[in-house]
């Protein structure tokens, strides 16, 4: 039953994706790409891993679909049909897929227990994690403890990326001022829409702090909480508009927490060092080492949350800002 | 051959020249980062369909429950999701600039307004 779940969530897999080629419409392309990430969290979900398809489901098809229909937008709506000759790209893919196949053929087969990935490392994981950390989700240690270098440099990718979307898009802080006060968002007329996100915007933001605080036990963590959290602003800006959302949130505070949330990883790695134990062993952080894993992993999915959630109501605010003063300067 | 066995790499390479065939022919710059994400999906789906056990569970610790797919593909897939949608966002940021100082974000305009120029 499985196998066939699995089989029938792949073919629409590639249905979706040879339907987004052939559409010049972006607006339906950006939305095939919402339901190609959908189904793609389904799959992951299908394969066991909880904690991807929970990340693919708010950041695929939540957070990136709204971010292209933003810069759809700014950037118009219809792709112009190429009036090159599609047959030599079509040549290059073939070819580079028929290498790729004939790569795959002496690959271990789906789901077997004696492949080489399942002999090093995971298993160490699997059975001491417990006993090490004292976490039931292993993905959590894992992400937070065991590699925590390697999240600390995603953390700062995701903060520099923020940076560069401010870099290239922001707009001049005078301006957004003058901006009629009352202006509420276009989605303000629909009254279904309006008053059911009303009521579900508080427990959007208990949802997700319960996603923070749970990761430990359960699917979740600091990377999908920040992203759910923004979702929530992100919904009361676009029903409300952005003058009653800076009421809300203050932007350079946002902006600020930003780096406070990098900031927060950086520190637990230096105070653990400065108590003796290497950068970001958590064991140095409480009596028992077991506590002080708690403690610091704690603490750093508190600092992913923080800049995940920042960096994303950023780059929607960012666009929108762009948006609105491009409307000004042609009306 | 066990076609069974290897379906799913073969799903993932066929998503993966689809994104690849979207980013090398389509002259649309937002079409161009459709592609690289359903691309960049693909990757995804290769390392979580390798981490999977035939009976396994997912990788949160309970009694009783011996076998659990494998958890590191899933911290590093995890992770690589939330750095693509910034990367993303950074591409779509510089789309919009693009656009905003061509007046257009097809290839083959931007091409021909340099080369007037």
């Amino acid at each position: 039953m499985e196998a066939f779940i699995l089989l029938a969530l792949l073919s629409f897999l590639v249905l979706t994706a040879i339907a987004i080629t052939r559409l010049t419409d972006l607006f339906a392309v950006v939305m095939l790409s919402g339901i190609y990430s959908l189904i793609s969290a389904l799959l992951f979900v299908v394969m066991d891993a909880v904690d991807v398809a929970f990340t693919e489901a708010s950041v695929g098809a939540g957070i990136s679909t709204l971010l292209m229909v933003s810069s759809l937008r700014l950037a118009g709506r219809y792709e112009r049909p190429s009036r090159h000759n599609p047959i030599l790209g079509f040549f290059v893919v073939l070819v580079a897929g028929s290498l790729l196949i004939y790569a795959t053929l002496d690959m271990p087969s789906f789901g077997s227990i004696n492949a080489p990935i399942h002999q090093y490392v995971a298993p160490h994981y699997i059975d001491d994690s417990m006993k090490e950390i004292g976490l039931p989700n292993i993905v959590t240690s894992v992400l937070a403890s065991y590699r925590g270098y390697d999240t600390m440099g995603e953390v700062a990718v995701i903060f520099t990326a923020g940076i560069g979307v401010l870099a290239l898009l922001s707009i001049s802080r005078r301006r957004s001022v003058e901006r009629e006060k009352t202006e509420h968002g276009r989605m303000h007329e629909q009254m279904i829409l309006r008053i059911v996100s009303k009521a579900l915007i508080p427990f959007i933001l208990l949802f997700a702090l319960y996603v923070q605080f749970h990761g430990d036990y359960g699917p979740g963590g600091g990377f999908q909480a920040g992203v759910i959290f923004a979702a929530a602003i992100i919904l009361y800006a676009m029903l409300f508009g952005f003058p009653a959302a800076e009421r809300v949130v203050n932007f350079s505070l946002v902006r600020l927490l930003s780096a406070i949330g990098v900031l927060i990883y950086g520190s637990v790695g230096v105070v653990s060092l400065i108590s003796g134990e290497n950068f970001l062993d958590y064991t140095a952080l409480a009596a028992d080492p077991v506590s002080g894993q708690h403690l610091g992993i704690m603490l750093i999915e508190l600092g992913v949350g923080i800049t995940v959630a920042s960096v994303m109501m950023i780059v929607f605010f960012t666009f929108n800002a762009r948006a609105l003063q491009r409307k000004e300067k042609y009306l | 051959m066990n076609v069974l066995g290897l379906y799913n790499y073969w799903v993932v390479i066929a998503l993966m020249m689809t994104g690849f065939y979207i980013v090398i022919a389509h002259g649309n710059l937002i079409k161009k980062l459709v592609g690289l994400t359903i691309f960049q999906t693909s990757v995804f789906i290769l390392y979580i369909s390798m981490s999977t056990v035939t009976g396994g569970s997912a990788p949160i610790l309970k009694e009783g429950i011996t076998l659990y797919s494998n958890p590191l593909p899933h911290v590093l897939i995890l992770t690589a999701i939330v750095v693509g949608i910034a990367t993303t966002a950074l591409g779509l940021a510089l789309v919009v600039r693009i656009n905003e100082a061509y007046g257009s974000i097809e290839e083959d305009v931007i091409q021909q307004k340099d080369d007037e120029v």
